[in-house]
């Protein structure tokens, strides 16, 4: 009984700072409808902020303290400000994905930064002023901060009400809520409303991190965990309500604590470690709440946007008569390369061909059936995984382990697939990116089975492929055959199929065409291509870690689609030889590389709308123009 | 006559408003029946009954004999019924050729084919449907450069692909010009009857619904308050209540 009260008491402490994280989400979302990635890197910044503020003019009294937390989450609201002027302000009308984007972007860039002023170290701060003991509860003690920390939500919130219900600024910030159009046609000023909410919520994130230094230290991983449970905490209750965001943050919050009490259970003779659970029960909570109620707890189906789309695709054109030819030249070409002795650039070349083949099963579902995944890392992981495993596990011979690669990443691309495709736009990416990211906590943390941290060693070839060119001749293959393959269904009625879904979903019904079928199957098909990819890494590498199927890697394959033009076919294979490039190139002379790859993105998604091939072919005027 | 559209005893309510409530009729082969109605009459409501997208309270739909309550809109369409909307849906990405033969792949159930080149399947079909709609020499072009009007004929094609006996038109003129209007209902007149198929439209033109409807029905908050040939329908003294206000004040 006492744990259980304890236990809960826990659960509302973690839920005051879950809410802190999301409420500005949630409240961005709702006036700007901007997915801010980058939310988790203001949270990041407001504890590191915090830290070095409270080591400044904090340690020694409680209003030096108090004025430091303030003052980073002032800080970081600050930089939000400038954030919302220097960037987003320019991308209010890019599609959803581009949004997206620019602001992984930053997240990459503020992750530089901290690593540079602040160094790799964890840094905990000193405890509260006034709050540095522990109460005893039922015999059990319990911190003082925590406690204060149980009351900080619900003060917030009472504070953003009466912001919202009791000034003319909240009024004009609801009225946006519903209808943003109509507010600008009202003669409101967007700009700065925008740049206000935008500032207000990177403060509230600031605040949320800065209240952690006395409670944990600042890390450098914080701003992925952090936005990790910033979305499930938002689409648990709804795009952009606020009360919806605390009471998921209660839900979440308790949940996880009550996971941590009841520790390793024995359930019908296996034993279960709940402790271990935390990061996946979150997902598995936003899963069923998405299947249940799309729209979250407590928001309401997203109102359908009146602005129209911004760039219709042109009709697909069976291939030039050259094409054919210079594919087989560009193949040779390819094939004779080992021939020239450049040992590095044949691994790098392996590794251009792997990641062309993952990005366009991305490609795949993302342009042609209009299905934006933010989570496809999982499938290239699954494929990497299960080539790995079964070699390692079960002693499988390679070429074995090298055909289950897909299909393990097919079967859990059509179960991730069937929760997916229920969705779509902004809540279907963040479902796959939520899939995504209990896959990567399971490899993570089943240390006796996957290697946990340390993933799985030794995932070596057979003998015929164990020299270098040999395995780059069997990628170019594989992947040639893979990308044509892709290809193919695009022209066919399948491909056609997806198509039409994306355009228009009612006239798909109306000529009885079930789409939501097809985008499952696409799901799971592109599922085992993205597996393919990941099976040949993992044996290109010798090794597979969790990173194959973490965010980064998920963005990676976005960045690589939208390089190349997701309207193109050609792109996503031209989008990953650029990225792949420009990485390896930039991190063999920097440290900082992340930050230039978060700066070259800013310049495409500013610059480029249509990526590389596609602002190409728009300048040779391929697109009929009327 | 036989029955191709029996709809008997339909009733909807969306909260405490009752939408649509009774409603009954009959369309046979070949006939062209309007629905018409003041706004908020419910004709709306009743045409997404017919066509399988809302569910009603109460009452049946049954097309060629077969109930279709419960079904979604693309198990209706495989029972030979074809639809177009208000505001045209067209598959703005692919041309006017694709979208019929989009029409034609799924009607022959080759939508799971992986291998086959889509835009060489039914092709010679296609392009006699677009021939019959007047929009042949458009083939080629995207559905998004199309003028609004030859979107229609698109939609129409559409429609016919799949050889309906029955065809939904929700408001089949609602913005095209007055001369266009005249050209395309005259030309649904001759397809359905050449072909025998039913037509089930409702309209807010009277030029088109008077001109062109063998028979209409006029639906007034939710109920069916007279049923007939156009002008029995225009000297009914509760139609012209509801259309020119209460005889004291007309």
């Amino acid at each position: 009984m006492t744990s259980i009260v304890v236990q809960f008491l826990n659960g509302l402490a973690g839920a005051s700072t879950l809410f802190l994280i999301a409420v500005g989400l949630s409240l961005i979302f709702g006036v700007t409808r901007i997915v801010n990635f980058a939310h988790g890197s203001l949270y990041m910044l407001g504890i590191y902020i915090a830290y070095s503020a409270v080591g400044a003019f904090g340690a020694a009294g409680a209003l030096g303290f108090w004025g430091a937390i303030l003052a980073a989450a002032f800080a970081v609201g600050l930089f939000g400000a400038l954030v919302e002027v220097l960037i987003l302000r320019r991308i209010y009308q890019a599609p959803e994905l581009f949004q997206l984007l620019a602001t992984f972007a930053l997240v990459l860039m503020v992750k530089d930064f901290v690593l540079w002023a602040w160094g790799p170290e964890d840094l905990l701060g000193p405890r509260a002023p006034g709050l540095d003991g522990a109460v005893t509860i039922l015999g059990q003690r319990f911190p003082e901060y925590d406690l204060f920390m149980i009351a900080v939500g619900p003060v917030v919130l009472g504070l953003l009400w009466l912001l919202l219900n009791r000034t003319r600024w909240g009024t004009l910030v609801r009225a946006a809520t519903q209808d943003r159009e109509m507010v600008g046609a009202l003669g409101v000023n967007q700009k700065w409303l925008f740049t206000g909410v935008f500032a207000l919520g990177a403060c509230l994130a600031g605040l949320g991190g800065a209240l952690q230094v006395p409670r944990e230290p600042a890390q450098l991983f914080l701003d992925l965990t952090a936005i990790a449970d910033a979305f499930v905490i938002v689409v648990v209750g709804g795009m952009g309500s606020i009360p919806g965001a605390f009471l998921a943050a209660l839900i979440i919050g308790e949940v996880k604590a009550f996971c941590i009490g009841l520790g390793n259970v024995t359930l019908l003779g296996v034993e279960v470690s709940f402790s271990k659970l935390t990061l996946v029960i979150e997902f598995i909570v936003m899963a069923i709440v998405l299947v249940v109620r799309p729209w979250g707890l407590l928001g309401r189906p997203q109102a359908a946007q009146r602005a129209a789309p911004t760039h219709i695709e042109p009709p697909l054109r069976a291939a030039p008569r050259g094409l054919a030819a210079g594919a087989a030249v560009l193949a040779l070409v390819l094939a004779a390369l080992p021939l020239t002795g450049a040992a590095y650039t044949v691994v790098l070349m392996t590794d251009i061909l792997i990641f062309a083949l993952f990005a366009a099963s991305l490609h795949f579902i993302m342009g042609p059936a209009g299905m934006v995944s933010f989570g496809h890392a999982a499938y290239f992981g699954l494929g990497a995984y299960g080539a790995g495993l079964l070699l390692l596990r079960a002693g499988a011979p390679m070429e074995v382990a090298l055909a289950a690669g897909p299909l393990a990443a097919a079967l859990g691309a059509a179960v991730f697939g069937w929760f997916c495709v229920r969705l779509a736009g902004v809540y279907f990416a963040m479902l796959t990116l939520a899939f995504a990211q209990i896959g990567w906590s399971v490899v993570f943390q089943w240390d006796s089975f996957t290697g946990g941290s340390n993933g799985l060693v030794g995932v070596w070839p057979a003998a015929w492929l164990a020299s270098k060119s040999a395995f780059y001749l069997f990628a170019l293959v594989l992947c040639g055959a893979g990308l044509a393959a892709l290809r193919r269904i695009l022209f066919s009625p399948f491909g056609y199929a997806l198509r039409a879904g994306r355009d228009s979903p009612l006239r798909c019904d109306a000529i009885g065409i079930d789409i939501k079928r097809l985008q499952w199957a696409a799901f799971t098909l592109v599922g085992a291509f993205a597996g393919i990819a990941g099976a040949l890494y993992a044996f290109s590498k010798g090794s597979v870690s969790p990173d194959v199927m973490a965010i980064p890697r998920s963005v990676d394959a976005l960045v690589m689609v939208l390089l190349g033009g997701v309207q193109t076919l050609a792109g996503p294979a031209v989008g990953a030889a650029a990225l792949t490039w420009l990485q390896d190139t930039i991190a063999r002379n920097t440290e900082y590389w992340q930050s230039l790859l978060g700066a070259t993105i800013l310049v495409i998604v500013l610059a480029f709308p249509q990526g590389i091939v596609g602002s190409l072919s728009r300048l040779g005027g391929r697109t009929e123009a009327e | 006559m036989s029955a191709v559209l029996a709809v008997d005893r339909l009733s909807k309510a969306f909260g405490g408003v009752q939408a649509v409530q009774g409603v009954s009729f009959v369309l046979g082969e070949g006939e062209l029946l309007a629905m018409i109605g003041p706004n908020g009459a419910g004709k709306t409501t009743c045409f997404n009954m017919v066509n399988g997208q809302l569910a009603p309270d109460s009452g049946s739909v049954r097309i060629g004999g077969a109930d279709t309550v419960g079904r979604p809109p693309r198990d209706i369409w495989r029972m030979g019924v074809g639809r177009t909307f208000q505001i045209t849906a067209t598959f703005a990405s692919m041309t006017v050729r694709e979208n019929v033969q989009m029409a034609l792949i799924s009607h022959r159930r080759r939508l799971a084919s992986l291998w086959t080149r889509a835009a060489s399947l039914y092709r010679d079909e296609a392009d006699r449907l677009l021939e019959r709609v007047g929009i042949r020499e458009q083939a080629e072009r995207a559905c998004s450069v199309l003028a609004y009007g030859d979107l229609k004929r698109v939609e129409l094609a559409v429609a016919l692909a799949n050889e309906p006996r029955l065809l939904l038109m929700d408001e089949p003129t609602a913005g095209m010009a007055p001369k266009e209007r005249i050209t395309l209902m005259e030309l649904v007149g001759q397809i359905v009857r050449e072909r025998r198929i039913a037509v089930l439209y409702t309209e807010h033109d009277m030029d088109v619904v008077f001109g062109h409807a063998d028979r209409v029905i006029v639906l007034d908050r939710g109920r069916l308050i007279a049923s007939g040939t156009g002008d029995e329908v225009r000297e009914d003294p509760q139609v012209r209540q509801v259309y020119l206000g209460s005889r004291g004040h007309g």
